[in-house]
């Protein structure tokens, strides 16, 4: 009976625990919808404001109609005011098509279906690169260029400044700590900024890296060689992402770990003789795990923003910049589209940290969650 | 206070931090008195009409400091003073023969030569032969033209005049012949002989030989002097750094404080919209408004501050909770406070010095926030700030062409600005918070 018991009991237990996470992730996603939901439709009233795009739209189905009727040789024959009527005719049936017609709030409403099914429309100048006028294909072609270079970089600063700021914390005062301490406030200028030096440096007067881009030009054929080009390529914006935080994400690393390496368990621990190893993974990273991935996911927030202008700098072919050549073709489907997609890059990034965090906090395991 | 200053004398990154702020203001102090602001707006956006005596793209004057640097400066010489010959040829035509005389004594080449006419006829222009005479007497026959009023005869480029001295006119007029890669220094002289064929007509001519230095900054390529838009970005930047700062930290505060302490659906409302906020992309929706809507400098500036005014909630959120169990604030509760007081009077005030320092360090991130938006081609058009410079100059291609003082002018500027602030902040920050200080 004590047997059955004994083992009973921890299957039950790891249920529990499957069963508590699994509840607290499927609220969180819910809950985080309904935010995503709010956060799109937000956008774009922002974007309509005023109905800024409707009259954009009015214009454009005005204009492709009079180019159609007069392009038409069929339709050579008619009188202007038939002519007139026509073209009349053909903008007020698009406009119904479009649900231009409809009072505002249905009309947001009807966007807002339109976006949260990511169906973001046509774009008015831009193509993506198999020629595709659609604003979805256009952010899908861009997004795993802007993936592979912010994620790189994010999991390396991540790992590095993780691993060198407990070190440091193991060792504070010393030269190297106090170098870092000095260093900080070079944080206060974004990675774009950083970049127009490196550029600057490695590509102006050494020429030893280039000037931007993803590959060489034109692209080689050998896979390998073609994975080297783009890691040549991935050299500068990484570094001035590493510039732009580096320092400080060690310097507050450090603090952080040494705020937390003074704890009386920490002590009780050492007093016990463990080895340094032990402490440091056990009780120091355990329990501060929630807060490192909390400020993970905030770093990669910052950098999806960041990316805009670090890749216009660094002519890299991801979203950001996709974004920056609607602005200047003032495309607003593509704007609009890129906007919606990065609330959905955000919502992405916060329900994973989610999902971490109910792994990592013991809080959400027993039950605790509730009361937090 | 006076404490908190003592002790920042003790960390001398807070004083060059103090020390840079301090030169910051200054600028910006000199800047507004010395050049009033629609002034400064005028000459910026003045285009080729403000900036036509100035050369195109001329590096900081004063960096022939350095051993090895020769910049040529910019020479005007204007007819109005030197003396002229007029000779009456009979039915109303008359002969004028001027010589502008110029030393050009320095060891690199202009960067572009041009004369600026002004005349006045009614129906026939006048005619002009123009003549080069260099230091060792020899003489170049430039062209002949018809000088239209407020016209201008670029002598650069003249296409037929390069295929006759072979080369760029504003070398080949200057190179000396023993050494061709340099200029011959000495007395230069431009020869104008004129028809005039109207006795009322005038004429009167400006050469304007283009250095390849200008000024303590230099110039565009819109022959701009870059000293303006470096002087009157400085207030701009503090100013918007400063009041998007106080904008979004003081509302955050309040709102914080006020959820915390009604709690229940107010608080829930709060957290909600807070969430919501997170998931907003902040800068693609300014981009969406600073192209769709206004690049106003304050549409955008009121749009930062209400997209964080629930960015730093959450931390605020956990100091107000400490605050609002300490036993001050009961005391408060029961000589009779009301809630509205309670949270502007007792508990807003109680975390104010805890925030100084980021609320120092938050300063700098919006003055980047600003060049950001500029660097995009999203700043506002008309006012002259930092991140201008540093788009017009990344869209000029500075940077490929090797005119690095263009880029690097703002560049230093905002550096000095983020350094400044953040350093002044993290010293703030040991001293306000002193279990950082042992560390």
């Amino acid at each position: 009976m004590s047997a059955v018991l004994a083992l009973g009991r921890p299957s039950r237990q790891v249920r529990d625990t499957v069963v508590r996470v699994a509840t607290y992730s499927a609220t969180r996603l819910f809950a985080l919808f309904i935010t995503v939901v709010v956060a799109v439709y937000l956008t774009i009233l922002v974007a309509n404001m005023g109905g800024y795009v409707d009259i954009i739209k009015r214009g454009e189905i005005r204009e492709a109609a009079m180019m159609r009727v007069q392009l038409d040789p069929k339709l050579t024959f008619l009188t202007p005011e038939d002519r007139s009527r026509r073209v009349e005719d053909i903008i007020r049936l698009d406009e119904q098509r479009l649900g231009l017609n409809r009072p505002f709030f249905p009309r947001s409403l009807v966007y807002l279906r339109d976006a949260l099914q990511l169906r973001l429309g046509f774009a008015e100048r831009m193509t993506s690169d198999t020629g595709s006028r659609l604003v979805r294909n256009i952010i899908l072609d861009r997004l795993p260029a802007t993936l592979l270079l912010f994620v790189t970089a994010e999991l390396l600063l991540f790992f590095s400044t993780l691993l060198l700021s407990l070190a440091l914390s193991r060792r504070y005062g010393s030269a190297l700590d106090r170098l870092v301490i000095a260093l900080a406030p070079t944080s206060a200028a974004p990675a774009w900024f950083y970049g127009i030096f490196l550029i600057l440096i490695f590509a102006s007067m050494l020429r030893v890296l280039p000037y931007g881009g993803m590959v060489a030009a034109p692209a080689p054929e050998h896979p390998l060689a073609y994975a080297l080009s783009v890691l040549q390529h991935m050299i500068l914006p990484i570094g001035a992402m590493v510039l732009s935080t580096f320092f400080i994400a060690i310097y507050s690393g450090r603090t952080f770990f040494l705020i937390f390496s003074s704890e009386d368990y920490v002590e009780v621990a050492k007093a016990k003789g463990l080895s340094s190893n032990v402490i440091e993974r056990r009780y120091i990273l355990r329990p501060t795990l929630p807060t490192i991935i909390t400020g993970f996911a905030l770093g990669l927030i910052g950098t999806w923003t960041g990316a805009i202008v670090l890749e216009t700098v660094f002519n890299w072919p991801g979203l950001g910049r996709a974004l920056y050549q609607a602005v200047g073709l003032f495309d607003t489907p593509v704007i609009v589209g890129t906007t919606i997609i990065y609330a959905y890059l955000l919502a992405i990034t916060v329900f994973v940290l989610d999902i971490l965090y109910a792994w990592v906090d013991p809080r959400v395991k027993v039950g605790l969650e509730g009361r937090r | 206070m006076t404490r908190t200053l003592r002790e920042l004398r003790r960390y001398p990154s807070a004083l060059a931090g103090l020390a840079i702020i301090g030169l910051l203001v200054a600028i910006s102090v000199y800047a507004v008195v010395a050049i009033p602001y629609g002034e400064a707006i005028r000459l910026w956006n003045g285009g080729e009409g403000v900036w036509q005596r100035t050369p195109r793209n001329a590096w900081p004057a004063w960096l022939t400091v350095f051993p090895g640097v020769h910049l040529s400066r910019t020479v005007v010489v204007s007819s109005t003073g030197t003396p002229r010959r007029e000779v009456d040829l009979g039915s109303g035509v008359r002969q004028i023969t001027m010589a502008l005389p110029f030393d050009f004594p320095y060891q690199s080449f202009p960067q572009e030569l041009a004369v600026f006419w002004d005349t006045s006829y009614t129906d026939k222009a006048p005619q002009v032969t123009l003549r080069w005479r260099r230091p060792d007497g020899t003489e170049t026959a430039l062209a002949e033209i018809a000088v239209k009023p407020s016209d201008s005869y670029r002598i650069s480029s003249d296409q037929p005049l390069q295929q006759a001295v072979g080369g760029r006119p504003e070398v080949a007029l200057f190179a000396d012949p023993r050494h061709p890669d340099q200029p011959l220094r000495g007395r230069y002289e431009l020869l104008i002989r004129g028809f005039l064929f109207e006795p009322a007509s005038h004429l009167d001519a400006q050469l304007v030989v283009y250095g390849q230095g200008y000024g303590l900054a230099g110039t565009d390529g819109q022959r701009r002097d870059l000293m303006i838009a470096l002087l009157w970005g400085t207030p701009i930047a503090l100013a918007f750094g400063l009041l998007a700062a106080v904008g979004s930290t003081v509302s955050t505060l309040v709102i914080a404080a006020i959820g915390v302490w009604y709690g229940g659906w107010v608080d829930g409302a709060i957290q909600r919209i807070t969430e919501v906020n997170l998931i907003l992309p902040s800068l693609p929706i300014l981009i969406m408004v600073s192209t769709l809507y206004s690049r106003s400098i304050w549409v955008i500036l009121s749009l930062v501050i209400v997209l964080g005014v629930f960015g730093g909630i959450k931390g605020n959120r956990a100091l107000f909770l400490q605050i609002k169990e300490a036993p001050y604030i009961e005391a408060a509760r029961a000589y009779g406070a009301g809630s509205l007081r309670v949270v502007l009077h007792y508990m807003l005030p109680r975390v104010v010095p805890v925030l100084v320092p980021s609320f120092v360090t938050l300063i700098p991130s919006f003055v980047f926030l600003e060049a950001t938006l500029a660097v995009l081609g999203l700043g506002d058009p008309s006012v002259p700030t930092w991140g201008k410079v540093l788009e017009d100059a990344y869209h000029s291609g500075a940077l490929f062409v090797g005119q690095y003082y263009w880029v690097v002018e703002p560049a230093v500027l905002l550096v000095l600005s983020g350094l400044g602030f953040t350093m002044l902040g993290f010293a703030l920050d040991r001293i306000v918070n002193p279990r950082l200080r042992e560390m």
